[in-house]
Order: C-alpha cells, then sequence, then structure tokens
C-alpha cells in the first residue's frame, strides 16, 4: 500500500539503523509516547536493531489502558441496563473493572455493539428511537475530532436518545507529567505523530524548552521510528533540545485546523485521573457546557468509586516507562489476555499486550527471568513472532 | 487507539463541507470515510483515516523528499 510500503523496507530500515549507531556516542534512554509506536517497536524487533546504550522505554500513549477504572464501572453499569444500547470500541471490550467487563456485560445479555466509527453510533440512534443509545468516548487527540462531529451530528438531527461516556485524555500534560517525576529517565520523546495530526506541535516547545529534552514527532512504521530515533539522538548527541517533525507527510505544524474548530467547540479541557497514574492536571476532555446535556452522566448518575481498580497490576509503572512488561511478576502468568489483571494487557496498543503477544514466555521457562535469560542466548525465536526485519514487507491490515 | 491508515480518495460522496463524505481506497479495501476535516482533499489525494475520518491529507512532495533524504548518502 502506498505511503505504508515504503517505510517498512528493509534496506532503510538497515540504512537508518546504521546512521544511528553512526552518530551515537553515549547512552541515551527514549521514551515512545504511543501505544502504536511500542507495538511496531516490539512486533519488528527495532529496539533489537540499535546500538547498545540506545534503549526505547515505552509510554502512557494508549487511552484504553488508561481509562480509569471508575469510568468503566460506569460503563458496565450502564451497559447493563435493559433500555440501553452501548457503543463502544472492540478495545474496551475485554478491559476490566471493579467487578466485570463489557465481554461479560454482552455474554450475559446486554446489548453491547462494536463500532468502527463513532458516526455509527448516531445511525444507530436513528434508527432506534425507543431506545437509549450511548457512545463510549475514549481517545487522545486524533479521536476526539470524530467524536466532537458525533455530538454536532446528533444535535443536527435532534436526537433526543444519544448520549456519551467521555473519556478524553491529551498527551503533552501526561509528558509532562512523566517529565516532573524526580526519577525521571527519558531523556528525549519520540512524541505520538497522529496526535500531532491534529493537534500540531506547537504545545510540545514549551516542555522541551523547560525540561531541555528533544521531542521528535514520529510515525508508526519501522522506518518512521527509527528516523525519529536518529533526529531524538542527533539532537541529544550535539546538546540540543528542539521539537522536530518526522512525519511531515501528515503533521502540520499547526495541525489540523478544521478539526481543531469542532473539538474547542464541543469539548472544555478538563482535569482527569488515568488508570495506574493518577489524576493530572488539564489532561482530559469533557463536553462544554453547551453539550452537558448529551453527557450520559447527566442521564445515568454521576461516577462513583475508585479510579483505579486495587490489584497487582502495575501497569501504571509499565505506562510510565519505569517497568517493561515483562518486569511484572504476574506476566504471562496470571496475567494474560484471557485473564487480564490490566487494560495493558488487552488493548490493541497496550504494552503488555504487545510482548506477550510478540515476545512471549517461552514454554518450559521457570519465571520471566528465564525467560529473559533464554532470550539473551538467542533461544527465543520459533515463537511464530516476527524479529528483526524479517517481518517488514508484510503487508499492513486494515487498521482504521 | 490512534491507528490511522492511509487511503486514496476515490470519489467525493457528499460535498455539503458538514457532512463531507467520500469513498477511500485502502490497497484494495474501499470504504465511506468522512472528509469534514479535509476540506483541501480531492480525489486522487492521499488521506490518513482513523475510526471512519479523514485527519490530515498527505503531503507527497514531503513524502517523496523524505524518502529521498533517507535513501541517500548524506548523514
Ligand atoms: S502484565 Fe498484567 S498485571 Fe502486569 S502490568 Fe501488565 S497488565 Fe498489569
Amino acid at each position: 500500500m502506498k505511503h505504508l510500503d515504503e517505510y517498512r523496507d528493509a534496506d532503510l530500515v538497515q540504512r537508518c539503523a546504521q546512521r544511528i549507531a553512526d552518530c551515537v556516542t553515549r547512552p541515551w534512554t527514549l521514551m515512545e509516547v504511543c501505544g502504536g509506536q511500542t507495538h511496531a517497536i516490539v512486533r519488528h524487533g527495532l529496539d533489537e536493531l540499535l546500538p547498545d546504550g540506545v534503549r526505547l522505554v515505552h509510554g502512557p500513549g494508549c487511552p484504553v489502558c488508561v481509562t480509569p477504572t471508575a469510568i468503566l464501572d460506569k460503563a458496565h453499569e450502564i451497559a447493563n441496563r435493559p433500555e440501553v444500547i452501548f457503543c463502544t470500541f472492540a478495545d474496551m471490550l475485554r478491559v476490566p473493572g471493579t467487578a466485570t467487563d463489557l465481554f461479560e456485560v454482552k455474554a450475559r445479555g446486554g446489548d453491547v455493539r462494536i463500532i468502527h466509527t463513532p458516526l455509527d453510533a448516531i445511525e444507530i440512534a436513528e434508527a432506534a428511537p425507543d431506545r437509549e443509545v450511548v457512545l463510549f468516548a475514549v481517545g487522545f487527540e486524533t479521536t476526539a475530532p470524530a467524536n466532537a462531529l458525533c455530538v454536532v451530528e446528533a444535535r443536527r438531527r435532534r436526537l433526543r436518545n444519544f448520549s456519551l461516556l467521555v473519556s478524553h485524555v491529551l498527551v503533552p500534560p501526561a509528558m509532562e507529567a512523566i517529565l516532573r517525576a524526580d526519577d525521571c529517565r527519558v531523556q528525549g520523546f519520540l512524541a505520538a505523530g497522529h496526535v500531532c495530526s491534529v493537534m500540531g506541535v506547537s504545545e510540545y516547545r514549551p516542555l522541551a524548552a523547560r525540561y531541555r529534552v528533544p521531542i521528535v514527532v514520529t510515525g508508526f512504521e519501522p522506518v518512521d521510528i527509527l528516523h525519529g530515533i536518529l533526529l531524538c539522538v542527533r539532537q541529544l548527541e550535539q546538546g540540543r533540545h528542539e521539537v522536530e517533525n518526522q512525519y511531515e507527510r501528515a503533521v502540520r505544524p499547526d495541525g489540523n485546523e478544521a478539526a481543531l474548530q469542532l473539538v474547542r467547540e464541543v469539548f472544555t479541557v478538563t482535569d482527569r485521573a488515568w488508570r495506574g497514574m493518577g489524576s493530572i492536571e488539564h489532561s482530559g476532555l469533557s463536553l462544554a457546557p453547551a453539550y452537558r446535556d448529551l453527557d450520559a452522566l447527566q442521564r445515568f448518575g454521576a461516577l462513583t468509586g475508585p479510579d483505579d481498580a486495587p490489584g497487582e497490576c502495575l501497569s501504571g509503572e509499565v505506562l510510565q516507562g519505569r517497568r517493561r512488561p515483562d518486569e511484572c511478576p504476574a506476566f504471562g502468568t496470571r496475567c494474560t489476555p484471557d485473564h487480564p489483571l490490566g487494560a495493558t494487557m488487552v488493548s490493541a496498543e497496550g504494552a503488555c499486550a504487545a510482548y506477550y503477544r510478540y515476545r512471549p514466555v517461552p514454554v518450559g521457562a521457570e519465571s520471566v527471568d528465564d525467560a529473559g535469560a533464554v532470550r539473551e542466548l538467542g533461544a527465543v525465536h520459533d515463537t511464530g513472532a516476527p524479529t528483526g526485519t524479517s517481518a517488514l514487507r508484510d503487508t499492513g491490515e486494515a487498521r482504521t | 487507539m490512534c491507528l490511522a491508515i492511509p487511503g486514496r480518495i476515490e470519489s467525493i460522496t457528499d460535498p455539503a463541507p458538514a457532512t463531507r463524505r467520500g469513498r477511500v481506497d485502502f490497497g484494495g479495501v474501499v470504504k465511506e470515510i468522512h472528509l469534514v476535516f479535509v476540506p483541501e482533499a480531492e480525489v486522487g489525494d492521499y488521506v490518513l483515516a482513523h475510526v471512519g475520518c479523514a485527519i490530515s491529507r498527505i503531503d507527497e512532495e514531503v513524502a517523496v523528499r523524505t524518502l529521498a533524504e533517507l535513501s541517500g548518502d548524506a548523514p
């Protein structure tokens, strides 16, 4: 596919890796912000192509992973109501709340519908005027325009049976929360390209300047990611800390004006709790006052209960790059995609899901430590999971 | 959730600015995509689609330049 295949070219990947090796003289730790980038890195083994000392730690860029437990519990409660049709992306189905998940609610008779675009919920609402249709509006800046379009469309069609359970999150405040931590090890960021397609790059400039950290807006294909790493380590080696745009073909400096205009009309910035990470100031979106009548919390009652489920899940540590998924004691044993303890194990962009899928614990290993040791010896390569550049030419699956 | 994929606009099915839509070809799979946020994108252009909405028009010139730079021998 054009604009995809070129960025999976094995030769170009090797060239980029070589340039990184040529320019690096010291160890550096970079964080890729977006879970989509994490998946590409783990899937294609891009981290294994980097010189010793250049480390990637995985960031919080998975909206499914950070949706607080209180909102999930509310979603489950609403979806259980007989009058409700609950519309959600498939990603949210297996995310555990305190007591259940949407998959189970659906299996027990709840009318949970999987949608591919939020606008599907509008069509469903129009076709079922005697039901209450609720859209689970999650996502980062990337998804906010589509959800905003729904709100405007619901108004235009005068739908009275449509509302949104909003759990939108914003990326720059989360990056700042990571940078502010005393033990922050991140020296450079690969910022999430698709977020920036909407938002532009201006919000990153004060962050780069204040924390003296290079921020490179980066795409999602192997060549994009290695190119982003190259630009980032080049800045670090030269003592620069600027905002750079690797993903220029899809990111304008000012973002997408038309999308931003609608998002600002429909939503307002609010504080938001991030699962595992706690509350972050100005890090979320909720419906603007003029659209509050479409807020599912107004219709079905406010949130109660905890933002975080108690338990052994360490997803907060994983999402802030403090631990690798395979450093969690439950990884691959008590926590698997079939029996997840946390959202990062079930989201399509969750770091734990990426490690489980592409770097599973080998059969016979007693523990994750053993798995690590076996992997070091290079014995774990017949898992069927692509490593290195071997899979770089596989065709892109439909990923809208 | 932020996955977005490039596709080529085949036709505009609804030209009204508030509801603009078109058929977009993703390597052989054609889908109806909302084009409200890419008013400048026309038939033949590539757009980046996310959850059924185009969020950016892909700048072909920039794409060609980036690839040429990466393929070249310059450091
Ligand atoms: S492996 Fe499971 S328990 Fe551990 S951090 Fe990941 S989701 Fe949580």
